[in-house]
């Protein structure tokens, strides 16, 4: 399988999980064991958009209980006697070879999964900034000869932008050094919002100067922030920054 | 049926709440990060070749790059 797989260096470990949750978009080719009609193929195709359910495979890396995942779309694309080829957007965690199993149940003949390539991961794409291993040991021996920095920016980009598709929080500078703390993010420390946010789903908490201060799991939505004074709008769940970045600009409780 | 919306389909607009200037002696942006910094905090978009694992793969940066933590979002099957 080949495709979009995000590498974090160092401390942009911290931004696996949002990664992990984020969806995925593959090209595949499925194999069919027998002869079915192009027209049937779509109609199948087309029945697992929305909602399906799957066990994760034997090999797997999680419990193997039946679970939902969402199928944001199902493209039929080409098919070549019994090669089916497509392009499907899916929730994190969707297991593509179960789904081609699945299909070619349904479609009565039986089909695996022939090839797949990650045109997508949560905000990473195939073209554009996508680079290959040679090319980022090719560029890395570059940048260590002639230490032009803008040879590194070539391959490596900042954490922030794995973070594009989660809807954030701006905050003041006076409120940043208390989230690297881990302090949860209260009403009179936000600036500016996102829409989207929801109780429950991820968020994450930036400053003026876009960097990344913290992902948080908001308590209300975007509209109740809106209208509150004060009080707990996220729950600071991974802190990025490292502390004392910016002034401490709270009291400690021990008066 | 109406096709449901990818995450990435998703359009987001910023609503302001209050204002405020932040102080340019603390912080920088992203892009303005000093070398060290910028590696520690930066992700590649990698193309995974086909054959290793996604790990392997991961394991494979980290050494060409002569760092501590590399580790990578999503895992991609192996073979093929």
């Amino acid at each position: 399988m080949t495709g979009v797989l995000p590498i974090t260096l160092e401390e942009s470990r911290k931004i696996v999980q949002a990664l992990l949750h984020s969806g995925k978009e593959y090209i595949c080719v499925m194999k069919l064991h027998g002869e079915v009609a192009e027209k049937h193929v779509k109609t199948v195709l087309k029945e697992f958009e929305d909602i399906i359910y799957q066990r994760p495979p034997v090999r797997a890396s999680v419990k193997r209980q039946l679970r939902t995942r969402r199928i944001y779309y199902l493209d039929f694309l080409e098919i070549d006697r019994r090669n089916v080829l497509f392009r499907v957007g899916c929730e994190g965690g969707t297991y593509i070879r179960k789904l081609c199993y699945d299909v070619g149940e349904v479609l009565g003949c039986g089909a695996h999964m022939q090839e797949l390539r990650r045109t997508r991961g949560g905000p990473f794409v195939e073209g554009g900034d996508i680079v290959t291993l040679h090319d980022v040991a090719y560029w890395f021996m570059e940048w260590q000869q002639q230490k032009d920095e803008s040879i590194l920016r070539k391959f490596i980009q900042p954490m922030e932008n794995a973070l594009a598709l989660v809807p954030k929080i701006y905050i003041r500078d006076s409120a940043v050094d208390a989230v690297c703390h881990g302090a949860s993010l209260t009403a009179p420390g936000v600036l500016s919002l996102e829409t989207g946010i929801n109780r429950g789903l991820m968020a994450a908490i930036f400053t003026l100067k876009a960097e990344a201060v913290a992902l948080a799991r908001p308590v209300v939505s975007t509209k109740d922030i809106m209208d509150m004074e004060h009080g707990v709008v996220a729950e600071t769940k991974r802190v990025l920054m490292p502390r004392g970045t910016y002034p401490k600009c709270w009291k400690s409780g021990e008066i | 049926m109406p096709r449901s919306v990818a995450p990435w389909e998703t359009e987001r607009k910023l609503i302001m709440k209050a204002e405020d200037k932040t102080d340019p002696r603390y912080g920088h942006k992203p892009e303005e990060r000093a070398t060290e910094e910028y590696i520690r905090y930066g992700v590649i978009n990698l193309d995974k070749p086909a054959g290793p694992t996604s790990h392997e793969v991961a394991a494979w940066v980290k050494r060409i790059l002569k760092l501590e933590h590399v580790g990578h979002g999503g895992t991609l099957e192996a073979n093929k």
